[in-house]
């Protein structure tokens, strides 16, 4: 009974000195979700850039039917006319106005340029509902959170008439409860026709909802599999074009003495008056060992970390830190620096680099005093660290003169690891360090990180991914609403645990609230 | 060790940079010609003109330089004007009113600068005002306590101490009186020095794996930049040897090429325009930065607005006015990024002479003062749509 809605045929596309794409096929059935899988730079987005006009028709090569007919996209535009939707992993959302004014952006619901403010709030209020939000039609969009963005993203594509939605890592910000709002959204708007493909890394969340896989690697097409095919060691195998029988390096746990010590730590949100972010949290780290914090986001798993860090997060902080057994100083990121921690950020494009300047001037920043006498820069010295830290992480550059902004997420990553490093830390808290990065890298951010601890280092791990968690860490802190609801060992942790802990603490928060009223 | 690309491919990478040098080059080039073929010719480059540009643009190499560490820091500071005015009108008051020597109002006059830059510095870096409109209103306070000092009038004469800031010339120590013997000793070692820091630079290059310039373009560089200045040294001998204001300058470009690239806190105000919020989670005090790109500014416009008044021998309460705009102007002709975190001196040096070389070749021409402006503001344009145009390439 189905019927082919997008068929691409021989799709290529050459940018300078690069062969994006070469002989990608793709066919996709109408009512659908069809996934799309592949490592970082294996051409995903290119091939859907292609498909939605980004780049226009004569520029790739290859055909493309949708509906029956051959199509011939000269624009974005064009292909927002033929139902066709993109959502980019970045959201497209403007933070200052309101939803109704996001959702009919360049749709405006006018006459002759005057809005139609009535009938429009009306129509956002039924695409809310559609995507379940309950939201006011006049909420400013920056101030809902980002797994609701998401939704308003969806929302806006549905205003537009989608038959054909595409979602790029639509999951890739968001938290395990949001992402599965999201999931199952995708699956009703399947039942109501919609014809989706999802872009995700995330290879749980594809066996869950995608009806079929179409596997990328390298700029080709590895192969397509139904559902029942789906396992998840056949997808990794395909991405990589190689077994991974083991997803995280082997690593012999030797635990020593108690390195950071923290306990009674208390943070007020820095704007907020009277909301306190992180209350009465406490953990240790020992040497050799690494310990990972779990907890939905919005947990203060983050807060926790930047405050402890130079104070960067939050106002009215205290509490007491530990180094070595003695009381060490984290009131300035560079006290804290001297005292032996490093905080590897969530966030590495934002908070973690600077992506103008090259791969060398990265590495040094946070420890120039290394590299210079008297003030005075060594550059000879600076470029041997450089090269130093290129060669013990596998950073794959031609040269360490190479801007950052040039490099793979995963590579980048190494460089914010490099950097720390090279302040000679002994407590390292790694901040979500494989997010948005490959399976290839992952395994080598892994085997860093394991090296590290095998140094004798510290390693603090927050994540919101589980299954890395649960595979890296001695011992696993849950954190929920600010607080550190208990410690598990490798041996007690498994997701549902941790997941019971978080839902358990927050029923009884309910229920206290509701004894309260 | 990083394989030789072709020349084309060098120059692509290195078009900025070089293409300044060019245009500069080409600027002159065309006044001499248009000078020369009109009804009364008249020799662009004689030892005059060179001397009168260093000293009529020695104040906007000077706020340029200042200039770029505030760009670069990803701020402005529209005040400079103003302040150059009020700091001339300061140190003509202490000369002429007061009556204390150079050698004591210079120094003073340095530090009120330094105050003022440090009060407008304290507002952007601590309190997180934005720079443009705490200068803008420094623009104006400055400009108005510059009248009230001055009570509407110009004081002046100076004495001769002061007046040899802007119009004095390095005395002839070596007797031989014309050509200038000292002069040409120090463009020989000028010219020494450039050929020994270029040949260290190519070295260090190739060793930290940096491509290195094609050898052709390396010494067609080089000789170009050391017969331009080796001409100048000897026109400026025929005349009557350096002016102070070019060793002010060339000390100054100097020290602030060594601190922008060779130095912790240099490095750290471009880490700082590059990414703020990376820099800080990196253990650096950006607003402490801030705060001194400010004082510094504040000095230079103090030593800019005494140059000015030492030329003109008299402060006025009108002068000063548009030197923001022109300081402003070359750091973006020289190639500062307009968000921050990068721009380099010698670009800016650069950028600051087109200006001067461009001010002075029109005024020579006879063209008005309409079409110079509309002129240089194409030029400033032009500029900076090439470094958009070959960013986004």
């Amino acid at each position: 009974m189905t019927r082919t809605l997008l068929e691409m045929r021989g799709i290529g596309k050459t940018f300078p000195g690069v062969r994006a794409l070469d002989r990608v096929n793709l066919t996709v059935e109408e009512g659908e979700i069809h996934a799309i899988c592949g490592e970082n730079g294996a051409g995903k987005s290119t091939l859907m850039k292609v498909l939605s006009g980004v780049y226009p028709h004569g520029s790739y090569e290859g055909e493309i039917h949708y509906d029956g007919a051959v199509l011939e996209n000269r624009s974005i535009r064009d292909s927002e006319h033929k139902g066709i939707i993109i959502i980019h992993q970045e959201l497209a959302l403007v933070p200052l106005l309101s939803i109704a004014e996001n959702l009919f952006l360049g749709n405006e619901v006018a006459q002759g340029g005057v809005i139609n403010w009535p009938k429009a709030f009306k129509q956002t209020e039924q695409l809310l509902k559609k995507v379940g939000l309950s939201e006011v039609p006049t909420t400013q969009v920056g101030k809902l959170g980002v797994g609701k963005q998401q939704l308003i993203e969806i929302a806006k594509a549905l205003a537009k008439d989608v038959r054909l939605l595409i979602l790029d890592e639509p999951t890739a910000a968001l938290q395990e409860n949001d992402s599965q709002k999201l999931l199952d959204l995708m699956l009703e708007l399947k039942a109501q026709g919609v014809t989706q493909i999802i872009i995700s890394h995330k290879l749980n969340e594809i066996s869950r909802v995608a009806d079929r896989i179409t596997v990328i690697r390298d700029g080709s097409t590895v192969s397509t599999m139904d559902k029942h095919e789906i396992t998840e060691d056949r997808i990794i195998r395909d991405m990589v074009g190689r077994d991974m029988a083991h997803r995280y390096p082997d690593r012999v746990s030797n635990p020593g003495e108690v390195l950071l010590e923290v306990s009674g730590w208390n943070v007020w949100h820095p704007e907020q008056v009277g909301r306190q972010v992180i209350k009465d949290a406490g953990f240790t780290v020992r040497k050799g060992e690494i310990v990972g914090i779990a907890g939905l986001m919005g947990s203060g798993r983050t807060e926790l970390a930047m405050s402890l860090f130079g104070r960067s997060y939050g106002r009215d902080i205290t509490g007491t830190a530990l180094m070595n057994g003695k009381p060490a100083d984290t009131s300035s990121v560079t006290r804290a620096v001297d005292a032996g921690l490093a905080y590897v950020t969530e966030d590495r494009k934002v908070l973690g680099l600077i992506l103008e300047e090259p791969i060398v001037r990265n590495t040094t920043l946070a420890n120039l005093p290394g590299v210079s006498n008297g003030g005075v820069l060594d550059k000879r010295r600076e470029t041997e660290v450089a090269e130093r830290y290129r060669k013990a992480m596998a950073i794959r550059t031609p040269s360490v003169q190479q801007k950052v902004v040039n490099l793979s997420g995963g590579n980048q990553q190494k460089v914010v690891l490099a950097k720390w490093l090279f302040t000679e830390p002994e407590v390292l808290i790694l901040d979500e360090p494989t997010r948005g990065i490959d399976v290839g890298a992952k395994f080598e951010i892994y085997t860093i990180m394991n090296d590290l601890a095998a140094q004798g280092r510290g390693i603090v791990m927050i994540s919101s991914e589980m299954p890395e968690l649960l595979g890296m860490c001695d011992r696993i802190y849950v954190m929920n609403e600010g607080r550190i609801l208990g410690e598990l060992s490798k041996e007690e942790a498994s997701q549902e645990r941790i997941m019971a802990l978080i839902i358990r603490d927050n029923g009884q928060k309910k229920d206290n609230e509701g004894e309260a009223a | 060790m990083a394989e030789q690309k072709g020349l084309g491919a060098h120059l692509g990478s290195h078009l900025r940079e070089n293409g300044m040098l060019v245009a500069l080059v080409a600027i002159v080039a065309l006044f001499s010609i248009l000078l020369q073929v009109q009804p009364q010719p008249v020799n662009f480059l004689q030892p005059q003109n060179i001397t009168n540009i260093f000293l009529q643009n020695g104040h906007v190499i000077i706020l340029a330089l200042g200039m770029l560490l505030v760009i670069v820091a990803g701020h402005i500071d529209l005040s400079v004007g103003s302040v150059a005015a009020f700091t001339g009108a300061v140190a003509a008051w202490l000369t002429v009113k007061v009556g204390l020597p150079f050698y004591i109002v210079i120094p003073l006059t340095l530090v009120v600068g330094g105050i003022i830059g440090a009060v407008q510095g304290y507002w952007v870096a601590f309190w997180r005002i934005p720079s443009f409109i705490v200068t803008l209103a420094g623009m104006m306070v400055f400009r108005g306590a510059t009248m009230w000092l001055l009570g509407g009038q110009n004081i002046g004469p100076f004495p001769k101490g002061f007046q040899a800031l802007s119009n004095g010339f390095i005395p002839d120590l070596t007797g031989i009186g014309r050509p200038h013997g000292l002069t040409l000793i120090v463009i020989a070692i000028a010219i020494g020095l450039q050929f020994w820091l270029g040949f260290r630079a190519r070295a260090r290059d190739a060793e930290f794996g940096i491509e290195p310039e094609p050898t052709g373009l390396f010494w067609g560089r080089n000789l170009i930049i050391a017969g331009a200045t080796a001409f100048v040294g000897w026109q400026l001998a025929q005349f009557r040897g350096l002016p102070n204001v070019m060793v002010v300058l060339a000390v100054l470009t100097a020290i602030y090429a060594f601190f922008t690239e060779n130095t912790v806190t240099g490095r750290r105000i471009y880490a700082l325009g590059g990414n703020e919020k990376a820099a800080k989670l990196s253990g650096i005090r950006t607003d402490r930065l801030v705060f001194l790109c400010f004082v510094n500014m504040g000095v230079l416009a103090a030593l800019a607005g005494m140059i000015v008044t030492a030329r003109l021998n008299s402060a006025t309460p009108k002068a000063g006015v548009g030197f923001e705009l022109d300081a402003i102007a070359s750091v973006f002709i020289g190639g500062a990024s307009m968000t921050g975190g990068s721009g380099k001196i010698v670009g800016v040096v650069i950028g600051a002479l087109i200006m001067g070389v461009m001010n002075m070749g029109m005024s020579i021409l006879g063209i008005g003062i309409d079409y110079q402006q509309v002129i240089k503001g194409l030029v400033l344009l032009v500029a900076v749509i090439f470094d958009v145009y070959n960013k986004n390439k």
